[in-house]
């Protein structure tokens, strides 16, 4: 047995002798897919639970975003560039991929630059580059506005549904109804954010957090560490993901979403309005901001019968507990953004995990 | 010839089209049953059962790391007859040419196709050129249709597929969809990551010396690893298990594959077989495979399991099981 192998050993043997009941949740999209992958949860014993968070971008879009958006795509005169996660989300009556087929010009792009390049060889048209994810994303965005400002490309503009994670966080330890005794907390975001905002939320709600990384090697040790700080008590911000993320985060990147961005409350799908958790180009590049050039007003949010996306991004059931999962709701036929994103956790739950692991 | 680009006029049937069909391809493809250059190759085939394959190819880019449009077009075919347990021999061929793409373009893929198909020994026989109006394909699309002789004996259908089968894959999986992904993009990687693209020309010996022990076999191409066990064993009606840790990924594949929220079970291969072996050949036939140069890195991945009927499970690094399901949709990079 090699090192890493008896580390993964101890690791998972300390998990499991631990013997009071534990709640915690894994923030990120990612962590819930590596979660999955693993099947970590099908030998975790019942009183250690893994809940999945509002970490998918995808996820918490709110609906009124998305059928903004469609709307603006049945406008021949607009291409639209997005991630490709977001062209099966369902709107209220369509998906980026249906108004696609009808001859909307929707484009899936890798990067937010690819947008501005197709801004530069239609200039007859408007390009809208679909600005979506958390801190991770965000810097990159705001550095092609810098540069559609710098090259004055006057038909490219961002439609930003950025979000911040912290504030979610901070909305789910504060619920009574969310029972989380701790956070995993995601690595990538944490790379930018650093350690601090998590350092404020242990303290005040005294739980404890760790930044964790992604291989189940990560994963063990961090539900490891947490567990281990409350057998002691203790309530503190710890970075396992060391390789990665410096206490300080990424300055450089946080300085480049405050020029460009500033905090506006935003809706989040299931968790509501959220204050100063989303992010809005500042007013001095006003002209490259999709919802100001269009005009685009709040839309009415049309819940979608029977989906519980809401409960299961805030950790209060499992997918499996949503009375469409699997039955209305699965992979090819989503109803919900949980089962569209290949980073939700119903989607996550749904391929991974076989049907007697399930509940 | 004097164009340096391909023009409507070289698919009009008059003297361009000749001149082009002359220069080009029948130089390069040049054989003893093209030449009379009739409507059709007339073939003399050996008895016994015949295979047939066709694939057409539309990749962009269309030169990458570790091949091109034109050794793919020759690969897809000839593992595909090879899947099938056959001999490939015979190929033909269809052009479809954007107006606009560069002679020298059309001049190397063609030069690759022969190549290709040299090594393996099979022989472009019949062949086709149309050219469309720019903005109608995308540089050229290929389309090659291949036969090959199956000889006697052998019959790979899944359903000779039982319970306690060996499952190998010949290599490394996961190269040809990152090369593709990484060109496409721009992304590059410390380790720069090669199209496994590759004809398996040398499976035809241990079809010869296994015969009856391959159960089945299946190129792995879109959809990767994880979608061809899918369709075997709903076609074979059995589970399949694998081992997540002996499924052979290169360090270069799995940390891209990381950064970019990808599985390479689902990354395309176009130089690697799925094999299904009973399982007291297994051990030798792996060794065999160890010994050729297109198979050093073949790994013995799972079994065959009566249950669950028609599914796929792996077997994590925690010795959990999960399932590994078909690819929905689109295979993409994650945001964040």
């Amino acid at each position: 047995m090699n090192n890493g192998k008896k580390y993964q050993q101890d690791l998972l043997e300390g998990i499991l002798s631990a013997d009071e009941n534990i709640s915690l949740m894994e923030v990120c999209g990612t962590h819930t897919m590596a979660i999955a992958k693993s099947g970590l949860r099908q030998i975790l014993p019942p009183h250690i639970k893994l809940l999945s968070g509002p970490g998918c971008p995808v996820c918490v879009t709110s609906q009124g975003d998305i059928d903004a958006i469609i709307e603006l795509v049945q406008n021949e005169d607009i291409i639209l560039v997005t991630f490709g996660d977001m062209m099966r989300v369902p709107g209220t009556r369509s998906s980026l991929q249906e108004e696609r087929s009808q001859g909307s010009d929707v484009r899936v792009a890798y990067s937010p630059l690819d947008a501005l390049r197709i801004a530069r060889e239609n200039p007859q048209k408007e390009v809208i580059f679909l600005g979506i994810g958390f801190e991770t994303t965000t810097p990159a965005v705001g550095l092609t506005v810098q540069q559609a400002r710098e090259e004055g490309v006057k038909n490219f503009s961002v439609f930003s549904v950025h979000k911040m994670v912290p504030p979610a966080l901070e909305l789910i330890f504060s619920d009574p109804e969310i029972q989380v005794d701790g956070l995993i907390c995601p690595g990538h975001v944490s790379a930018v954010i650093g350690v601090e905002p998590y350092e404020i939320l242990a303290q005040k709600y005294n739980r404890p957090c760790v930044i964790t990384g992604f291989e189940t090697l990560d994963i063990l040790e961090g539900i490891y560490m947490l567990i281990k700080q409350k057998q002691k008590r203790q309530a503190r911000a710890e970075i396992q993901y060391r390789r990665v993320v410096k206490p300080e985060g990424n300055p450089v990147a946080r300085e480049v979403i405050a020029r460009f961005f500033e905090a506006v409350p935003a809706r989040w799908r299931g968790l509501g309005v959220i204050p100063d958790s989303g992010l809005k180009l500042r007013d001095e590049y006003a002209d490259l901001d999709a919802r100001k050039k269009f005009n685009i007003t709040e839309m009415e949010e049309v819940p979608i019968k029977g989906c519980a996306c809401g409960e299961v991004l805030m950790g209060k059931i499992m997918p499996a507990e949503c009375p469409l999962f699997g039955r209305g709701c699965t992979p090819l036929q989503p109803v919900g953004p949980c089962m569209v994103s290949h980073e939700g956790s119903c989607a996550a739950y749904y391929r991974f995990t076989p049907a007697k692991g399930r509940s | 010839m004097k164009h340096d680009r391909i023009l409507l006029a070289h698919g009009s049937g008059g003297l361009m089209s000749q001149r082009l069909i002359d220069e080009i391809f029948k130089k390069a493809f040049n054989n003893d049953i093209m030449e009379p250059m009739l409507d059709g190759a007339i073939l003399d085939l050996p008895a016994g059962k015949l295979a047939m394959s066709t694939d057409s190819f539309v990749i962009t880019p269309l030169f990458f790391p570790g091949g091109d449009i034109g050794k793919l077009s020759i690969c897809g075919t000839v593992n595909d007859l090879l899947a099938c347990g056959a001999q490939p021999l015979y190929l033909s061929t269809a052009f479809i040419i954007e107006e606009g793409l560069p002679i020298s373009d059309l001049r190397s893929i063609v030069a690759s196709m022969a190549e290709t198909a040299r090594q393996v020994g099979v022989k472009l026989v019949t062949g086709d050129t149309k050219v469309v109006e720019k903005g109608s394909a995308d540089g050229v699309f290929i389309n090659t249709t291949g036969i090959g002789i199956i000889p006697a004996g052998i019959d790979y259908l899944p359903q000779r597929i039982n319970s306690g089968d060996k499952v190998i894959v010949t290599g490394n999986i996961g190269d040809h969809g990152l090369a593709i992904l990484a060109q496409r993009e721009g992304l590059s990687f410390s380790t720069p990551v090669l199209s496994d693209c590759a004809p398996l020309y040398q499976l035809k010996d241990m079809i010869d010396k296994y015969q009856d022990a391959i159960r089945c076999m299946r190129d792995p191409t879109r959809g990767g690893l994880a979608t061809v066990l899918n369709e075997i064993a709903v076609q074979a009606g059995v589970g399949i298990r694998v081992k997540e840790a002996d499924i052979p990924v290169s360090v270069a594949v799995q940390g891209a594959c990381d950064m970019l929220g990808m599985d390479p079970l689902y990354m395309a291969n176009e130089g690697k077989m799925v094999i299904f072996v009973a399982a007291e050949a297994a051990e030798d036939f792996l060794n065999d495979l160890h010994k050729m140069s297109q198979t050093e890195n073949a790994a013995l991945i799972g079994r065959v399991s009566p249950e669950p009927a028609g599914m796929v499970l792996v077997e994590t690094e925690l010795g959990a099981e999960r399932i590994l399901g078909v690819l929905e949709g689109e295979h993409i990079p994650r945001i964040c």
